[in-house]
């Protein structure tokens, strides 16, 4: 991702974050990234780069720059929070043999 | 939170080397905030950039044929492959951006001659059925690369490869069909396919790298789980498949040592030049030359068109985000 502090004629065209959605009734997901001096642009390209063989139906340009990420490592204890709660999935409950439809 | 006030106990600091070497054991993906080794980052900057250089580069031996394609069919083809030549590229490029560096300035070290992209394309297309023969031979040897690195341990060059090698498919089907088709047409048409496979055969051989035994990054690609298989296994594993299609497309492979080695169980070949690939590869094959200078030439005549973006760009800034 770009620092948003640099001025843009030093680097060229911004990076942009592109979202696409597959099919209705699924959600955008991310497909990549590429260049554009814009948002319209950025349309334009990702269209040319992620769909030219109808793997989108619509499309979502973010700059990179406006992602904010959890954090520099995603390996930290920002998620340690869910490690130790078992009891939130199903499979933690016991159910006598034989019970069907829980 | 401060550390006294409760929550979850601070976790032992794990060292992130061995936290690296775990993940990659573990076939995990190496993601691009990870810590990484500097070896790591620089060799997956190094072959990730190579890889995008050889995609754009690759698209001007065959750009060279789509105003003289011969029908209508085989043009809008082509310029199919070609475009996907240059979304490949970005793909790749976006992927090697994720390691820190900018693509104007891998751009600016292919133009000075500093990085470098596959020797294959500096091989000239003399003939139409060049385009098959680089269909069939380049990007099935291409593939046969790839699929692999589907796998690799840095996980957005290996997402890359995913969509690089669903694409790459038409390529060589394309590529096959073509040489079908002139392969038993005419016998001037079969002549023209047979001369394009004797030109392209040995440097698609080539394209699996030096030999094992002189391979001199492998070890560490292979223990770093970017590469899985040697060059000469993978060169083997082309070689098997493509026997057998070339029977069907009634075509000759240019080698009198090719025979089948019923212990060893795969195709015998006979060796390679490789003072020509080392002289390619410095910078004396038949067009080297000419592939940097037109790269260098588009980049230049393109500027304008950047610039102009950027400049209206700035111009319809949209207003600030409003507040929600």
């Amino acid at each position: 991702m770009t620092d948003s502090a640099t001025p843009l004629a030093a680097t060229g065209w911004p990076l942009w974050e592109v979202f696409v959605r597959s099919r209705r009734g699924l959600s955008h997901s991310h497909a990549g990234s590429l260049h554009a001096p814009d948002a319209e642009m950025a349309l334009r390209h990702a269209r040319d780069l992620f769909t030219r063989r109808m793997e989108g139906v619509s499309i979502w340009v973010v700059p990179s720059a406006a992602v904010t990420a959890s954090s520099p490592d995603e390996k930290d204890p920002f998620f340690d929070p869910a490690a130790d709660k078992v009891y939130r999935h199903p499979s933690f409950y016991e159910i006598p043999e034989g019970v069907t439809n829980l | 939170m401060p550390p006294d006030v409760g929550g979850p106990p601070a976790r032992a600091q794990i060292d992130p080397q061995q936290q690296f070497d775990r993940s990659v054991a573990a076939d995990q993906r190496i993601e691009p905030r990870d810590w990484m080794p500097e070896a790591y980052r620089r060799t997956m900057v190094r072959q990730i950039a190579q890889h995008a250089h050889s995609e754009i580069i690759g698209m001007q031996p065959e750009g060279n044929w789509i105003g003289r394609a011969p029908s209508l069919r085989r043009k809008a083809i082509l310029m199919a492959k070609v475009q996907d030549e240059a979304g490949h590229g970005l793909y790749l490029y976006g992927a090697a951006e994720t390691l820190g560096v900018d693509r104007a300035e891998l751009l600016d070290l292919l133009h000075a001659g500093r990085q470098r992209y596959s020797s294959i394309f500096n091989y000239p297309t003399l003939t139409f059925a060049d385009v098959g023969a680089i269909g069939w031979l380049v990007d099935g040897a291409a593939i046969t690369n790839q699929i692999p690195l589907c796998r690799c341990s840095y996980g957005p060059y290996a997402r890359a490869m995913v969509r690089v090698c669903k694409e790459e498919s038409f390529h060589q089907r394309q590529g096959f069909e073509l040489l079908n088709t002139l392969s038993h047409g005419t016998s001037a048409q079969h002549a023209m396919a047979q001369d394009a496979v004797d030109r392209w055969w040995w440097p698609s051989l080539m394209m699996f790298g030096p030999p094992d035994e002189s391979s001199p990054h492998s070890a560490q690609s292979v223990a770093w789980r970017i590469k899985r298989h040697s060059n000469d296994e993978l060169r083997q594993r082309f070689v098997d498949m493509c026997v057998p299609q070339a029977a069907a497309l009634e075509l000759d492979l240019p080698d009198p040592d090719l025979r089948w080695n019923v212990e060893r169980g795969h195709w015998d070949f006979g060796p390679i030049d490789w003072d020509e690939f080392q002289a390619v590869l410095r910078g004396d094959g038949p067009c080297n030359r000419q592939r940097i200078e037109h790269r260098r030439q588009a980049h230049e005549q393109g500027s304008w068109v950047r610039e102009a973006a950027l400049a209206y760009a700035a111009r319809h800034l949209p207003t600030e985000i409003p507040a929600a």
